[in-house]
């Protein structure tokens, strides 16, 4: 078993032609937190949705916790996974979505618990107990009874991240969890993630908060047309960026 | 402003002319039905007694809307009965018609084109016959199917044997015949509802490890409920009614029940009306539950829950209170001047 969280090695895909990801080689350590930036279209997004088997990627090597996504290696063949297997891997992946998806027809109670009971079967009251402790950490303890219509987008995006805690997951992703909050918004999410981070969860962020990537990230990865442009530390890639494209694209968002 | 007199500003409100003609119009049309639902009219018979050895005769008057009769069979127990049976055919056949409904709404939207195209064929046949004929067909196939086997095709399994004419009788024939043609309808409903639910709720169940069938169970169709509730309210009412047509096979519902009365006293039309009254307050107790229900699934789509019928009541009247009390706004008199 390696000793990384996330390996990928060449990982390819497309979509009705138009080439996504090609090629991408990453790997994150456990208990690194590592962001995901580049212009939109450049497969950031894809390449997280691959990693938790939302989407299949075509080509390339791509392993989670040792395990290849998808697939099982034996006896020198490669056997898919039944839907039942994959379930099983990506509960054990937290995700927090740009548009929270927090279950419209749940209180926020309801939507922490709702995966602990369905899906790890885990006693009701013991789950209660554990939502109430997560809502508390996300400082949302006071708004459990509520439904999500009723809360801010920040509110809401903290909601999304103590249910994906609630499955006690080893790797979160985080698919631009700030893009479609209010500018005031941003920090009270932002805090809640630098918080997880320094609690030693492994982290793959999708973002275009720059401040957050150079505060927080262990590793930054710069992605263009679907391959890894650049990546390093933060500083270093943030503040002396080698190739033209990741300058052009820091000129725009900094 | 104070209101001791003096300093008070008289308001002039806007008079609606069209509103009030209109009004009036409305209530004596109103006034008109509320007399003749009440009138009584002769019926062309006389009616003559004896008192003291004098013979005398007088015509003889009763409602014109029959309203001894209509109510004589109101709750006569064939009329009752036949209540009973509508409201069983109407509860079997939308089971039928909800639960192949929502299988055929899941099958239309699998990405293998083996079951979507079934189910598309199956709405398109069922939604492009009338129903009247289908109940007739229904009722009738034992002259093209005088026994049942189901086996395999073309080969010599058989699991089971049924004999049509024994089991087809007026009831099952019209449960299955309006449940199947329900399920057409239902199927567009549930599918509406189906693919009003964001893609981001199934992405959201995925990601905490749901299968497909949790996520449809426990995420989708809790919310695509809010959707599908109020036409299928409409749809139970309307098969409520459409129930009727089994008078024609030969079923003792509602309307058979009435005919089956009016065909030996001639009292055509006080029957029609005791049925009438009947399908009414049926429907009107449905409403309300549809109401409820919608309440329910609407929960967390609303801020604020739309009020209740009684509150609305209340607040309605509150507002008839209101409008006798002109709006005195703040002005001074000096702002007047």
């Amino acid at each position: 078993m390696t000793s990384a969280m996330v390996e990928a090695r060449g990982v390819c895909k497309h979509y009705a032609g138009v080439e996504v990801l090609r090629g991408v080689n990453l790997t994150v350590n456990r208990s690194e937190v590592t962001c995901l930036i580049g212009p939109s279209g450049s497969g950031k997004s894809t390449l997280l949705r691959c990693i938790n088997h939302l989407e299949k990627h075509d080509a390339g090597d791509l392993r989670v916790d040792g395990q290849l996504v998808g697939y099982e290696a034996r006896d020198g063949k490669l056997y898919e996974r039944s839907d039942k297997q994959i379930c099983i891997e990506r509960s054990q992946i937290g995700m927090v979505f740009q548009r929270f998806n927090l279950f419209q027809h749940l209180t926020v109670l309801e939507n922490v618990t709702i995966g602990q009971v369905k899906v790890k079967k885990v006693a009701a009251d013991a789950a209660t107990k554990r939502a109430r402790e997560l809502l508390a950490r996300v400082g949302l303890d006071a708004k459990e009874g509520f439904y999500p219509s009723q809360l801010s987008g920040g509110q809401q995006q903290r909601v999304a991240i103590a249910r994906a805690l609630a499955m006690d997951p080893k790797l979160m992703l985080f698919d631009e969890p700030t893009s479609a909050l209010d500018p005031e918004l941003v920090g009270e999410v932002l805090d809640v993630m630098k918080d997880l981070a320094s609690s030693g969860m492994t982290m793959i962020v999708v973002t275009h908060e720059m401040g957050f990537a150079r505060e927080v990230a262990d590793t930054v990865y710069f992605l263009d047309s679907g391959v890894i442009e650049e990546s390093g530390d933060p500083r270093q890639v943030l503040s002396s960026p080698r190739s033209e494209r990741l300058k052009s694209f820091l000129s725009k968002v900094l | 402003m104070s209101s001791d007199g003096g300093d008070e500003v008289k308001v002039v409100p806007v008079r609606h002319v069209g509103r009030w003609f209109g009004g009036a119009v409305i209530i004596v049309l109103i006034g008109m039905l509320g007399h003749t639902i009440i009138s009584k009219i002769p019926t062309g018979q006389r009616s003559c007694e004896t008192v003291g050895g004098v013979r005398a005769c007088h015509p003889q008057i009763n409602w014109r809307f029959s309203w001894n009769i209509v109510f004589h069979y109101f709750t006569s127990s064939e009329i009752l009965h036949g209540l009973v049976k509508t409201m069983e055919l109407t509860v079997l056949a939308m089971a039928i018609g909800i639960v192949l409904g929502v299988l055929i709404a899941v099958m239309r939207l699998s990405p293998s084109r083996l079951l979507s195209s079934p189910a598309w064929s199956y709405t398109w046949f069922f939604r492009g016959t009338p129903v009247f004929v289908q109940l007739l067909f229904w009722f009738n196939i034992s002259a093209i199917y005088p026994t049942l086997t189901i086996g395999l095709p073309f080969l010599p399994v058989t699991f089971l044997h049924l004999d049509m004419v024994t089991l087809l009788t007026p009831f099952t024939a019209a449960a299955v015949a309006l449940g199947l043609n329900e399920a057409a309808y239902m199927s567009e409903i549930a599918r509406s509802g189906l693919i009003s639910v964001d893609e981001g709720q199934v992405e959201a169940a995925s990601s905490l490890g749901m299968t497909r069938g949790q996520s449809l169970r426990l995420v989708v169709l809790p919310q695509a409920m809010r959707i599908i509730v109020p036409p299928t309210g409409n749809e139970v009412i309307s098969m409520l009614k459409t129930t009727s047509l089994a008078s024609s096979i030969g079923l003792t519902e509602l309307l058979g029940a009435a005919t089956n009365i009016y065909a030996a006293n001639y009292e055509v039309m006080p029957l029609l009306i005791t049925a009438s009254l009947w399908y009414l307050i049926v429907t009107t107790v449905l409403s309300i539950g549809q109401f409820y229900l919608e309440r329910y699934f609407g929960r967390g789509a609303l801020r604020t829950p739309p009020p209740t019928p009684l509150a609305r009541l209340r607040s309605d009247l509150r507002g008839i209170v209101s409008k006798f009390r002109t709006p005195r706004p703040s002005v001074s008199r000096e702002a007047l001047r």
